[in-house]
């Protein structure tokens, strides 16, 4: 009677094991990157998304670095075993200021905090499923 | 690597001889299925009498850039000239099990994730080669996908003039308000490529487009 609690109590871990095993997010803050240039950061997500991590990184790539990420996450489609692309998606503080204090404010804090005040998220296809955003907001949807 | 160099030799023997005809290279874009092949065709059809590509409901449909040379629209008596290119849509993944849902045999499927891949590749690569872009998003999804910021993100650095077109419009589920909320900083049509709804509108925006850069 003992033994078969353990074996269920063993198949109950194993199975959560199982489920979650792949799935460890690594926040990135912007020091890490800031220094940086387009190759470095783009192999630095890259690793990180090949060892089958969701990335938070603090900030935002330039556009020209998001295309060359895109460039190359294809060019790995195919050519690593299971490697599906990624899934991407940045919010940052939206100017909502109506009136033209709050607009200048809002720029003044821009200039000083540069693109910290963005989050970009980046995981591999194989674990993220969809990356619905809105302009607030990013629901992270996982693979089964 | 025969198609890399001749993929490489197609823009660069549009780009020289783009400039040296003074023609403005228009280029398409979006996400796959957004329906950039089918407005292409509207408008080869409107002007030349002719189609530009197939399309089809599977995602991917147009895997290779496409051009056509010489469409020449008039309004109100006077004419722009310019060279439509239709672009592979651009993705941040692809599954080649995805293609199985819509009936494509195993090889099928892999050997158009593959090309698709490449395709995605060429259109990054011709953002370069444009002189004015139109963004197509699918009027009835999520207007605010990485792909749909990334590209405009890529255009408004390279200063290229924009039209976003949202198109679709004929179905029930497109929300044309949702789009222009999300790019409040563009000029948004709406268009339904398919039923040709709202074209004039679009045709005077583009025809606005195609002058800025002449």
């Amino acid at each position: 009677m003992v033994d078969k609690k353990k074996s269920v109590k063993k198949r109950i871990n194993n199975s959560f094991k199982k489920l979650h095993k792949g799935l460890t997010i690594h926040f990135m803050p912007y020091s890490e990157i800031v220094n940086k240039d387009s190759i470095e950061r783009i192999k630095l997500l890259m690793k990180h998304v090949l060892d089958n991590k969701i990335v938070i990184l603090q900030g935002k790539l330039k556009p020209d670095q998001e295309t060359r990420l895109i460039e190359n996450s294809m060019t790995l489609i195919g050519n690593i075993k299971g490697f599906q692309g990624i899934e991407v998606a940045t919010i940052s503080g939206e100017n909502t200021g109506e009136n033209l204090f709050e607009k200048i404010r809002y720029n003044l804090a821009k200039i000083l905090v540069g693109e910290k005040d963005s989050i970009t998220i980046i995981g591999p296809a194989s674990i993220v499923k969809e990356m619905k955003r809105d302009p607030s907001q990013i629901e992270l949807l996982l693979q089964n | 690597m025969m198609k890399i160099i001749k993929d490489f030799a197609k823009r660069l023997f549009y780009g020289i001889l783009g400039k040296r005809n003074g023609e403005v290279k228009l280029g398409f874009y979006g996400s796959p299925n957004a329906g950039k092949t089918s407005l292409a065709n509207r408008i080869c059809q409107d002007w030349l009498g002719e189609d530009l590509g197939k399309v089809s409901k599977i995602p991917h449909e147009t895997r290779e850039i496409q051009v056509k040379e010489k469409v020449i629209m008039e309004r109100d008596g006077k004419k722009v000239e310019f060279k439509l290119i239709d672009t592979p849509g651009i993705a941040t993944k692809i599954d080649f099990e995805d293609f199985l849902k819509f009936g494509l045999k195993k090889q099928e499927a892999q050997s158009r994730a593959k090309e698709a891949t490449k395709g995605i590749i060429e259109s990054i690569k011709w953002l370069d080669d444009v002189d004015a872009v139109i963004v197509l998003i699918d009027a009835t999804s999520n207007p605010y996908s990485q792909v749909n910021i990334t590209i405009l993100g890529n255009l408004i650095a390279r200063k290229i003039p924009v039209l976003v077109v949202a198109n679709k419009i004929d179905l029930k589920k497109a929300d044309i308000k949702k789009i222009k909320g999300a790019f409040p900083d563009y000029e948004v049509i709406g268009v339904s490529a398919k039923t040709g709804e709202n074209m004039e509108e679009f045709y005077e925006e583009l025809f606005k487009l195609i002058k800025k850069k002449k």
